[in-house]
């Protein structure tokens, strides 16, 4: 297992290498120029000149490339175009902002839709079980701001339950936080729920049908303990790379949920880069969360691995 | 007698993973069960379209999309008014027998820009879905069978493109570039190549094991032959799906991008681009004005995903 | 008819005191709206301590008697009729609570692949407690138990194993791990559906004396449910045999298969090769037709449509069961005519002229290049062949034979001998060591299919052992069988039509079959389109790679009486693989016997079958069951195959070896290849003289038949 787990982090250091090749790349790609940004439309030409050779954006590409993995091999993210200040402190504190809603976001879809795909794989291909699968199907593609849109309309404006807007606002209570994060947080679980519900469904199909249950059953096990112990056990491996796999998604899915919420996380963030043609603070973002991705993937393949009796231990004897 | 239906043998479950061992296992004796001797034998299975029109779900969806077409087409005929069309002494007024779904802030008629609004979005979808099909089934079908260094290779630059929310990479090349329609198409279908990929690679790994590609190969048969002849026809139901499924997402990405402003431009009619305008008037009440939008953009998205269930439901039987 | 014979059953004893007790049961299955009847009013009983076989081919719906009498059917199934009383229980009519007490405590199914009937996630011996815990031990008593079940199912070190999961056991170890939980609370009935299918012979032999043994200590009644008859005959005191739903025979083993009263059993018993038959002296019967489509509303005998003794009575109204003795029943109105049944298959060989074309050593035939003309020797050589995987798994080591034209050469071999990989080496889908030589009509073959002319690819085909995945379902059959006769003979337009139409004659397919799909073939058929497929552009050496194993017996035979013809006309050149000794002997003329990757054994047919033996070929030949007459003591041999990663020091037999010299100089030297009679070669230090001594005096030359 040593050197399965070694070959592992290889591959992952490649994927986050060839990430940061692409993010750098990707920034090029913005049109405009740094220096004309931050000083402005109506800049004489030799400041701009000036202020981007100061930026050292008039240097090869090979050349600024190698120059900010290093800065970032350093834990320097940067400085931001737009606010001439590191960008480390805003990233830190947008992680911290997307990680609070996508944890909320996690900790209802998760049971929910395990629990969802299990009730439908135990009576699959009846009523129960269709309504949960297209159900799970048609609300993971409308998109996040649609139903957040609806769920802002109905429970925010019309009946007024809970708070519009996503931050409570500075040293508020970890309680008011909640409560404002549950909107933002109902796309992100409708969302995910149709994946997550797919894959344990599918898991625990594939589970039920197999021999080992029917010999569990043939043992006299009691159906509970025949679905706890031998089915469930098997049937939801699975769907750990899912949900990892997931965290990325969220992540994009934040940037909409971000916007309609005015909530000043990781998304925001970035799309405000764009939109400002912040070149740094963007791929500063864009890679942190590929990191995060590629780390999350990373850990549900050690999960899956310690949790395989047969990826653990290997062969026979 | 000479007209008997013949008897069925269950298919086999490929590829254990030991090369030796199950090289030389001896064979089996694969005698089905009652259950799947009974139900494989008999009449020949009525031709699969047909199944799938005997299908609810199938005609719902496909009523949903087909309304949205007719709108699409032909919407600018018989709308009630211009959806151009400034009033802005008429503007914000709700729901009315003048306006049935009200008007905007600038006094234009919001049943008149929902129908519109359609077009688009339905030119977009389907060429960004069918580019990312052929492009990913391309790919998929070039890993899963050449595999070795090529598939690695390609898998960690699928991996580190599917590390970055498509959202954010969607984006990034339409600031770069552009929003206009090809652009917008292309990313998308670009964005959606490395999934699709890893689909059909999943499925053309299931293909592989069985014994018809050595036969092929035996046959002299090269690499692009066997690719295209033998394999793509066996995984062309699960691309089918895939490519159903990836409708539905087109139109949330679609709406996404011109939510964020990245996406079709005002004045021309856009469900995304509306809400984008349009929702911070949701704390003064004006509801209508998001509400209808987002209700066509989640219909449509249903309408495409119950189709994609009802062909999959169909596959599967 | 006589007085005698026209009486329904014997009077059946009262269900409870059977063990099992089965009347009259239907089942029937739902499908697609509409029911389908699996089982027809099968009746049988077993008494206490008796070990019962259901004999049956595919589609007769074996497996669903098993899921009845737990109460397992799948979701769409349902007894529509008929009792089930197990040790005076009847569970069709009992509550969740008492079924599953039934199924803890009176019956336990053991099914055909051991691996996947474990859990993998769990540890082997907490599976095994499981049972005890539901007796209600606490959990360290129940694995004491399980230890102590362990140990009487003749594992060694029932410690380790227990800690083990599944996938890290051989199929033998969790075949025997499974009986041990199946028996662990002594139920009444013990249900064994096709449960050694899919071990090797001689892991399977152990593991049904093992059951022999259990059965005795137990003193459990047994259902047996398998295809294979020899096995039915050796386990079994009685036998049911089991066609399209229906019971058509029962009696006692032995007399039910040297006596058949139904015509269905003998044409069964016929397609067997028995007694050392071969193709040179006559071909195997079959029986001519197909099983009726699921939902059929036959009248009067089902086996009427494909029974040579079918008679206008037989086709009006279904036969009762007439008594052929007191303990024997038959479900033929002409059950006395039955051992007198015509065959289907004249027995002659046909005499088959050549056809003219192909075959290697005729140079240019006119469609297709026949190789440089005529060198004397054999057709395909192999010299040191060697094939290592991942760097230390050696499947094949040194191995060299030899194929001469036009005759068919057996491979035998359990799993690890190699002889799969000898058969992708040799076809160039795999590609061995360095300096392995292999050779086709004198010219090395290169190690990779994709490179090789296209003449060298004609020359060599193979015929796949599952016809579900050699063949594309995607493709018609008419674009399966073409594709070679455009491809490697480079026919076309109407030569092409003709040479197809020929083709499909010669393995008696017909035309309408030519728009289908495989999926809309039977497997029967499909075998056949893969044959045709193969000798499509005239091969010289067709290499059979267990091309009857995922067939019905009575199909087997056509396939084989099909192999067997073809061999004539074509004047093929056969590498034949199978682990089926009767159809290796039957159409075999050379013989080779392979253990890890090394040849143990080589020679004619007839001299391997009759002795002296390598003391492998000795204990493979005895482990295999057969139809005919009483076996001598069985060579049992210790331990499991070795790992081909880890292989023994010496002769790589020596650690199972019953006859290991006590010199020592098998643990540490490879034996030489040892020449007997010309041809016969044996690898094994024992002197060949004293071999040969030593198995006269202790065992019997194997009978063959399967």
């Amino acid at each position: 297992m040593a050197t399965f787990l070694l070959r592992r982090l290889g591959l992952m250091v490649l994927t986050l290498f060839l990430l940061s090749l692409m993010v750098f790349l990707a920034g090029q790609i913005l049109p405009g120029d740094p220096a004309h940004a931050i000083l402005g439309n109506l800049a004489a030409p030799s400041a701009v000149q000036a202020l981007d050779h100061q930026l050292g954006v008039d240097r090869p590409l090979l050349t600024r490339y190698l120059s900010w993995l290093g800065g970032l091999l350093h834990g320097n993210l940067g400085t931001s175009y737009e606010y001439q200040t590191a960008v480390e402190p805003f990233i830190r504190a947008a992680l911290i902002n997307s990680i609070k809603l996508a944890a909320l976001a996690f900790v209802i879809v998760v049971p929910l839709g395990i629990l969802g795909g299990v009730i439908a794989a135990l009576r699959v291909g009846r009523g129960t079980d269709r309504a949960i699968s297209v159900t799970g199907l048609s609300l993971s593609t409308v998109p996040e701001f649609v139903s957040g849109i609806v769920v802002i309309v109905v429970f925010g404006v019309e009946l007024k339950w809970l708070p519009v807007t996503a931050s409570a606002g500075a040293g508020a209570s970890v309680w008011s936080q909640f409560r404002h994060l549950i909107l933002p947080a109902i796309p992100l679980v409708l969302v995910l729920f149709g994946y997550i519900a797919r894959m344990a469904r599918a898991g625990t199909i594939d589970v039920l049908n197999s021999d080992y249950t029917r010999t569990a059953v043939l043992k006299g096990l009691p159906q509970r303990t025949v679905l706890r112990r031998h089915v469930l056990r098997n049937s939801l491996l699975p769907t750990i790379t899912v949900i990892a796999t997931q965290t990325g998604y969220l992540i994009g899915g934040l940037v909409v949920v971000e916007t309609l919420f005015n909530y000043h996380g990781l998304g925001n963030l970035i799309y405000n880069a764009a939109v400002h043609k912040d070149e740094v603070m963007l791929e500063a973002g864009v890679l942190i969360i590929g990191i995060v991705y590629v780390v999350a993937t990373l850990i549900a393949d050690v999960l899956l691995t310690l949790l395989n009796p047969r990826l653990r231990i290997g062969g026979t004897e | 007698m000479s007209g008997a239906v013949p008897q069925p043998t269950e298919p086999v479950v490929p590829a254990p993973v030991d090369p030796v061992a199950s090289l030389d296992r001896t064979g089996g004796y694969l005698g089905p069960t009652g259950a799947a001797a009974v139900a494989a034998a008999g009449r020949a299975t009525p031709a699969r379209w047909r199944l799938l029109l005997r299908r609810t779900t199938f005609w719902v969806g496909a009523g949903i999309l087909l309304f949205w077409v007719v709108c699409a087409i032909f919407g600018y005929l018989f709308a009630p008014y211009s959806p151009l069309t400034q009033n802005l002494l008429l503007a914000n007024i709700g729901p009315s027998s003048a306006h049935w779904f009200g008007t905007d802030p600038l006094g234009r008629d919001v049943l008149s820009r929902v129908i519109t609004g359609a077009r688009y979005i339905l030119i977009i979808t389907p060429l960004a879905t069918i580019l990312g099909t052929i492009l990913g089934t391309a790919l998929g079908l070039a890993m899963g069978y050449l595999g070795g260094a090529f598939d690695a290779v390609a898998g960690r630059l699928v991996e580190a493109v599917l590390a970055l929310p498509f959202v954010i990479i969607a984006f990034m090349f339409v600031v770069a570039l552009g929003p206009s329609v090809p652009v917008i198409t292309v990313v998308i279908g670009l964005v959606f190549t490395p999934l699709i990929a890893r689909t059909v690679r999943t499925a053309v790994l299931v293909e592989r094991h069985m014994d018809y590609v050595p036969a092929a190969r035996l046959l002299g048969e090269n690499s692009s032959r066997v690719m295209f002849a033998e394999i793509l026809p066996n995984v062309l139901p699960a691309i089918l799906v895939e490519f159903t499924v990836r409708l539905g997402y087109a139109v949330f990405a679609v709406a996404t991008l011109s939510f964020l402003g990245f996406g079709i431009q005002p004045p021309t009619p856009d469900w995304g681009a509306d809400i984008a305008a349009n929702y911070i008037g949701l704390p003064a009440g004006y509801w209508w004005q998001v509400l209808f939008p987002a209700l066509a953009i989640a219909s449509l998205v249903t309408g495409v995903i119950l189709i994609a269930d009802a062909i999959e439901q169909v596959l599967a039987s | 008819m006589s007085a005698e014979s026209m009486a329904s059953a014997p009077a059946a004893p009262a269900p409870a005191d059977q063990a099992l007790s089965v009347s009259h049961l239907d089942v029937t299955y739902r499908v697609r709206g509409q029911d389908r009847l699996a089982l027809r009013d099968v009746s049988f009983q077993i008494s206490r301590g008796e070990s019962y076989g259901l004999v049956g081919e595919s589609g007769s719906g074996k497996s669903t008697v098993a899921l009845a009498l737990v109460r397992y059917l799948p979701s769409n199934g349902r007894v529509s009729a008929g009792t089930i009383s197990i040790d005076g229980l009847e569970p069709l009519s009992m509550g969740q609570g008492a079924l599953r007490d039934l199924r803890a405590r009176t019956v336990s199914m053991v099914y055909q692949e051991p691996g996947r009937a474990l859990n993998p996630s769990i540890r082997v011996g907490r599976q095994i407690a499981e049972v005890f815990e539901i007796a209600g031990q606490s959990s360290g008593d129940a694995m004491a138990s399980a230890e102590q079940m362990l140990r009487k199912v003749q594992i060694s070190d029932p410690g380790r194993v227990m800690q083990r999961y599944p996938h890290q056991l051989s199929g033998g170890m969790a075949q025997r791990a499974v009986i041990a939980m199946a028996l662990a609370r002594s139920p009444t009935l013990l249900i064994l559906d096709e449960p050694t299918t899919a071990l090797d012979a001689t892991v399977e032999a152990e593991v049904l004396d093992l059951v022999a043994a259990l059965r005795q200590e137990f003193d459990t009644s047994v259902l047996f449910i398998s295809h294979n008859l020899a096995v039915i005959a050796k386990m079994c005191d009685r036998v049911g045999v089991l066609y399209a739903g229906e019971l058509l025979e029962q009696g006692p083993a032995r007399a039910v298969f040297e006596n058949p009263r139904h015509p269905y059993t003998v044409g069964l018993l016929r397609c067997i090769p028995r007694r050392g038959q071969r193709k040179d002296s006559d071909r195997l019967d079959t029986i001519p037709g197909f099983l009726p489509t699921p939902g059929h509303t036959l009248t009067g005998c089902i086996f009427a449509p494909r029974c040579a003794l079918a008679r206008d009575r037989c086709r009006q109204a279904e036969p009762p069961f007439f008594l052929v003795d007191e303990v024997r029943t038959s479900r033929c109105y002409f059950h006395e005519e039955a051992p007198d049944l015509p065959r289907a298959t004249p027995a002659a060989v046909p005499e088959l002229a050549h056809n003219g074309i192909g075959g290697a050593g005729l140079a240019g035939g006119a469609d297709g290049a026949g190789l440089v003309a005529g060198t004397d020797g054999p057709l395909v050589v192999v010299e040191g062949l060697s094939k290592t995987f991942g760097g230390n798994v050696r499947a094949l080591a040194g191995v060299d034979l030899s194929i001469q034209q036009g005759e068919t050469l057996g491979l035998v071999g359990e799993s690890g001998s190699g002889k799969t990989t000898l058969a992708r080496v040799l076809l160039g889908l795999t590609a061995p060591d360095e300096g392995s030589v292999v050779t086709l009509d004198g010219k090395p073959l290169g190690p990779d299919a994709r490179r090789r002319p296209r003449e060298i690819l004609r020359a060599l085909q193979i015929v796949f052992q599952n016809p579900d995945s050699a063949l594309n379902r995607r493709h018609t059959v008419r674009a399966l069988i073409s594709r070679p006769l455009s491809r490697l003979a480079g026919l076309s337009g109407s030569r092409l039509r003709d040479r197809l139409e020929e083709l499909i004659a010669s393995v008696r397919l017909e035309d309408r079959h030519l728009p289908l799909r495989p999926s809309q073939l039977s497997g029967g058929l499909k075998q056949r389109v893969a044959i045709a497929r193969a000798f499509g552009a005239r091969p010289e050496v067709v290499v059979c790679d267990e091309p009857t194993s995922a067939l019905d017996v009575s199909v087997q035979a056509a396939i084989l009486n099909l192999l067997a013809d073809l061999q004539q006309t074509e004047r093929a050149t056969y590498l034949f693989i199978s682990h089926d000794l009767g159809l290796v002997r039957y159409l075999s003329d050379r013989i080779v016997v392979l253990y890890l990757g090394r040849v143990m054994e080589v020679g004619p047919s007839e001299t391997v079958f009759a002795g002296p033996h390598h003391p492998y070929t000795e204990a493979l030949f005895s482990a295999v069951p057969s139809l005919d007459g009483q076996r001598p003591a069985r060579i049992r041999l210790t331990g499991e195959i070795p790992s081909a990663a880890d292989p023994p020091t010496g002769c790589v037999f020596h650690t199972r070896c019953p006859r290991k010299l006590t010199t020592g100089i098998c643990e540490s030297t490879e034996p030489p290849l040892h020449e007997d009679e010309p041809g016969h070669q044996i690898r094994c230090h024992i002197p060949l003289a004293d071999l040969r001594e030593l198995q006269r005096s202790q065992s019997v030359p194997f009978q063959g038949g399967s």
